[in-house]
């Protein structure tokens, strides 16, 4: 592991989910917060929806987008909601 | 209380759980499967909920409407999977002392819980097509138009609810 990098837990839900082709990886990065990471993944996946689009949930909690990602943290980046 | 259902919500069993003598108003709000959405025939529906995230978003939401209003108790249950025509998606109960302040924490709940709750639907239409609501007509929009599109939906602070467009 280099220095710097980090094993996270990404779960992915409905249209992220399809997009990305599986519900949840596990994920070395060396991003240091929430929107650095989604850059990176869009990067190489490319989603559909922009993060101005998403909001982020780290370890069950919504956070912002500069919020730092720490080990085994568990990330989902939540498209917009529908709910009722 | 909170809870998210993978079958048939019974509000009758719901409404027997919140018998309580102080009580003189009781309000419920529940959210059908309509067969139409934004001018397509819905054929089927299907939602999917965050559901870790969900428990801790609607007790947040809950503790709100009975910090902000005169209420004696408060539950939600949503659905998840799929649904047909006519099923209840969302159920809402608020009992109080009086009227009013039932009705407005009713409100208040249930708009809090489709602004804030990672629940998502995917509508399968009569037509044949299908998409996520709120995001898949928007994608399409921005990538055939511009970023301009998805910008109008969604403003504001990161943290902060996602604005909606359409509801029931």
């Amino acid at each position: 592991m280099k220095t710097g990098s980090k094993k996270i837990h990404i779960q992915y839900f409905a249209l992220m989910r399809e997009e990305r082709g599986l519900s949840t990886e596990s994920y070395e990065t060396e991003a240091t917060d929430a929107q650095q990471l989604y850059d990176e993944l869009n990067k190489k996946h490319g989603f559909s929806l922009t993060s101005d689009r998403l909001r982020v949930s780290i370890n069950d909690k919504f956070e912002h987008w500069n919020h730092a990602i720490n080990e085994n943290d568990r990330i989902v980046f939540i498209p917009p909601v529908a709910g009722g | 209380m909170f809870t998210i259902s993978d079958t048939s919500i019974d509000a009758d069993d719901l409404r027997r759980q919140f018998a309580n003598d102080r009580a003189g108003a009781f309000v419920t709000f529940e959210g059908w499967v309509r067969n139409h959405n934004e001018g397509k025939d819905v054929l089927t529906l299907e939602y999917e909920a965050y559901e870790q995230l969900c428990l801790n978003e609607a007790e947040a939401i809950l503790h709100e409407a009975k910090q902000r209003f005169s209420i004696l108790d408060a539950t939600c249950v949503h659905r998840t999977g799929a649904l047909a025509i006519g099923e209840m998606a969302v159920w809402v109960g608020v009992s109080a002392a009086h009227r009013g302040a039932a009705f407005d924490a009713c409100r208040y709940i249930i708009d809090e819980i489709k602004l804030r709750l990672p629940i998502w639907k995917k509508e399968t239409y009569v037509n044949g097509s299908s998409g996520w609501v709120n995001c898949q007509n928007c994608a399409s929009h921005s990538s055939n138009h511009s970023h301009d599109q998805s910008a109008k939906i969604r403003k504001g602070d990161a943290a902060a609810p996602v604005h909606q467009v359409g509801s029931k």
